[in-house]
């Protein structure tokens, strides 16, 4: 069972469709396909081949204008984000405000595997106070599940993936059980310098947890420890387990990874799922409705096959949305015949969405100016990062929000871009020539980029529903977004760029640029970080929720969401590794419903 | 007794120094540049959101090349004062950081098209100078006449009133001319750039560069 075309996929009736492609629909197929289910993933975007099509060791010459940013590729010509970006040609959004505030935007790829090609590869579990955050500070929701239920899935995912990393036991900072992180990578010398001056302002820099492959997968020990007594998804992983590269600490993660030493769904959930033979793919898909049957159970979904332009009918006995949060929510806002949608009956779906908040500070060091060249390329992302350091009633009153942040920064001699030399002027007061030259030699390396990563607590004023007119090229109305932060995100923004100037200013460096005059300034907009989550929360009843903890409606009862539309809150901690752990969770459960003929 | 030759250079001094704030002024030229974009500029489109990712791309193959040979003739005089050939390395023109320019300014994309704008505007205005001061255009002058023409504009909190647009414009050519520079293999060589190959271990920084950083 391969990657099919769109008409194909109609001929049969399947146990499960999957509609997404990423961490979450990639994870969801994995399970199924390796527990015997047969499986059908439609994914909007095009098939995609990271062996042949990532531009390994390719440098800024060989691309259009230095491959920097564009229009058409929003992070760049070697991002591997393909047919998407914050617009997608003829997929429109809208927003309900002309607030430049209130805009949030949308990020959407266009292939197979979906984002995770590009992600940054940064694995965060969620701490135990991140699943009972209204229980601790009154704020929010509490999860229906605790960090114990879930600690299982986070080591079954990280011994998947391979993830590296450290155990430092610090507060809501889980450790992995022991065995499951491979070794992190040495520190670059910029983040040892960060790190030194974080430890005077009691800021704790630990290794960063990512997922990259700083070591082979353990082919004969893994496979029996996540598949017990299933030697025929035993067998299949070793092999696939196998094919994975390590890391050779060369050329950046986000442009995906030919050897497959990174987390990406189409280089590590789908090839043993393909192997498996019950896994069927059929890209260029544009899953419009999930299609009730007479009961009210789902029967399979209508798509667009972007080929012919003509609507096809693929069905199931049960149906997993993974298309991402907010493209889950437009697909049950869209379905049925009511108007409101399906798994509505809450009147929650497309409700709470969340992102991260986001702030950024650059800054120059004259201690790293002038070093002797040496290779920092790494693992291609950070090796350290600092956790919350101040969780605590006390420190909610001092500091004038509510949850906490945690920070990311690039350091180093990086691959000299377009952008490597430039924007300099304030510092080489406008210096040409030799002394130019010279100038950009010396500055080369010496420059510190900070990223706060902070919790955002949902609230009514962020929403999206479908937009009353408006439809895209494919005939299917289109999503409407509100949003505002509240005071608990700015306050924590301008905290963030205190904290990253309190950190340059401990070993001497300097921010270039400038701090913003406020938190509303320093916040980057709703969507930016592209981590939303929410929109079809979980919970423990159906009035209060949209799902079960398994991720299941609780209207609609062989239809299951597994995207971060489910999350009940959105901690600092990205959010893939958490999207893959509850995916897996519910995917178990998925497969012993229907095991027991209860779907 | 008065000393010719000493008068000759102050006057010519006080020459370049008047010139130099009387460069043309970019506003306007702005505005005209952008009007009379040539009609090539219309048709081009981009590489679109699914380009192959892994060849070898040349400036003019994805949109024509725009620039004039007059302006290219500037650009290229313009980008070796900017990145002249040292004991390091050679001068941006050498290493085809004129194609690149030449690739930037003409590709559609809204920042392109401003920058080009800017960029017609200001190498017009930078030989306007250059024939003005030294009666002869930019890129016949020797280095320090040229330098002469560049001094008043290469850094935008010191330009003269007047003279911002084309401290700006400098500004963004600099950053044009060593972002084309910088990323080309001589370019990564003179930064001391060694990274980019597959190594079996990653070591993290040698001590002498600890040691430098203040961490040894």
């Amino acid at each position: 069972m391969p990657i099919i075309d769109a008409a194909t996929a109609t001929n049969k009736r399947y146990d499960v469709i999957v509609v997404g492609s990423g961490a979450a629909g990639g994870q969801v197929a994995y399970t199924l396909a390796l527990e015997g289910l047969s499986v059908l993933m439609l994914e909007a975007g095009r098939a995609y081949v990271p062996e042949t099509e990532t531009p390994m060791f390719q440098t800024p010459a060989m691309a259009p204008l230095r491959a920097a940013s564009t229009p058409d590729k929003a992070f760049g010509f070697y991002d591997a984000t393909i047919g998407g970006g914050w617009d997608v040609p003829g997929e429109p959004y809208t927003s309900a405000s002309s607030d430049p505030a209130r805009q949030f935007w949308w990020w959407r790829p266009r292939m197979l595997g979906g984002r995770t090609n590009h992600w940054g590869r940064i694995a965060l579990r969620n701490g135990p106070y991140d699943f009972k955050p209204h229980s601790r500070d009154g704020l929010g929701f509490d999860w229906p599940i605790g960090y114990e239920e879930l600690a299982p899935y986070y080591d079954r995912v990280e011994r998947l993936i391979g993830v590296y990393g450290a155990n430092e036991g610090l507060e809501n900072t889980p450790n992995s059980s022991p065995g499951v992180l491979m070794a992190p990578p040495k520190p670059r010398v910029g983040e040892l310098l960060v790190q030194k001056g974080g430890r005077g302002l009691g800021v704790p820099f630990i290794a960063m947890h990512r997922a990259v492959m700083t070591e082979r997968l353990d082919h004969r020990r893994l496979p029996a420890l996540l598949h017990p007594g299933n030697a025929r998804a035993q067998r299949i992983l070793a092999t696939d387990m196998q094919r994975r590269a390590a890391c050779f600490f060369a050329t950046p993660c986000s442009r995906g990874c030919s050897i497959r030493a990174t987390y990406q769904s189409t280089t590590v959930h789908l090839p043993p799922a393909l192997a498996s033979g019950r896994l069927d793919i059929a890209c260029d898909a544009m899953v419009r409705e999930v299609v009730l049957g007479k009961n009210g159970s789902a029967s399979g979904v209508s798509f667009i096959d972007k080929h012919t332009h003509l609507e096809r009918h693929a069905r199931a006995r049960a149906v997993v949305l993974a298309a991402g949060a907010c493209e889950s929510v437009r697909i049950l806002l869209n379905s049925g015949s009511g108007g409101g949608g399906i798994a509505n009956s809450s009147g929650l779906v497309g409700r709470y969405i969340m992102d991260t908040v986001g702030a950024d500070l650059d800054g120059q060091v004259p201690r790293l100016e002038s070093l002797p060249a040496h290779n920092e390329d790494g693992a291609g992302g950070e090796h350290l990062y600092a956790p919350w350091w101040q969780y605590g009633e006390r420190n909610t009153a001092r500091l004038g929000f509510a949850r906490g942040y945690h920070i990311e920064f690039n350091s180093g001699r990086r691959q000299p871009g377009f952008g490597t030399a430039r924007g300099l002027e304030s510092l080489m007061h406008g210096s040409y020539g030799a002394e130019f030259k010279s100038d950009v030699r010396r500055y080369y390396g010496s420059f510190l980029e900070f990223s706060g990563r902070g919790e955002m607590i949902p609230n009514a004023n962020c929403f999206c529903e479908l937009d009353p007119a408006l439809k895209d090229r494919w005939g299917i109305p289109v999503l409407r977004f509100h949003w505002q932060w509240s005071e608990h995100e700015t306050r924590q923004a301008a905290h963030m760029q205190q904290t990253f100037a309190g950190i340059l200013d401990s070993i001497g460096g300097r921010v270039v640029g400038a701090i913003a005059k406020s938190g509303r300034e320093a916040i980057l907009p709703g969507g930016k970080v592209i981590h939303e989550v929410g929109g079809t929360m979980m919970g423990t009843s159906a009035r209060s929720s949209v799902t079960n903890s398994w991720g299941r409606t609780w209207d609609v009862p062989n239809l299951i969401v597994a995207d971060g539309g489910v999350f009940c809150s959105n901690a600092d901690k990205n959010p893939t590794l958490t999207i893959m752990a509850l995916a897996w969770r519910s995917a178990d459960h998925l497969v012993s419903l229907m095991k027991r003929r209860e779907i | 007794m008065t000393d010719p030759t000493r008068i000759d250079r102050r006057t010519t001094l006080k020459w370049v120094l008047a010139a130099a704030s009387t460069l043309p002024l970019l506003v306007p030229e702005l505005k005209a540049a952008t009007a009379a974009l040539p009609p090539a500029m219309a048709p081009a489109t981009g590489y679109g959101r699914d380009p192959l990712l892994t060849r070898t791309y040349q400036p003019g193959e994805l949109w024509p090349l725009t620039m004039s040979s007059t302006e290219r003739r500037i650009a290229t005089a313009l980008c070796d004062v900017i990145i002249p050939a040292d004991e390091v390395s050679p001068a941006a023109s050498q290493v085809g950081v004129v194609d690149f320019i030449d690739e930037w300014v003409s590709a559609p994309y809204p920042v392109h098209v401003s920058d080009r704008a800017l960029v017609t505007a200001g190498l017009a205005a930078i030989d306007a100078a250059a024939r003005h001061v030294f009666g002869q255009e930019f890129a016949s002058l020797d280095p320090a006449q040229q330098r002469k023409v560049c001094d008043p504009i290469s850094y935008v909190p010191t330009a003269p009133i007047g003279q911002e647009a084309a401290a700006r414009f400098f500004a963004r050519f600099r950053d044009l001319t060593a972002g084309g520079f910088y990323t080309t293999p001589a370019g990564t060589k003179d930064l001391g750039f060694v990274g980019n190959v597959a190594l079996d271990r990653f070591e993290g920084p040698p001590d002498e560069v600890l040691r430098q950083a203040g961490l040894l």
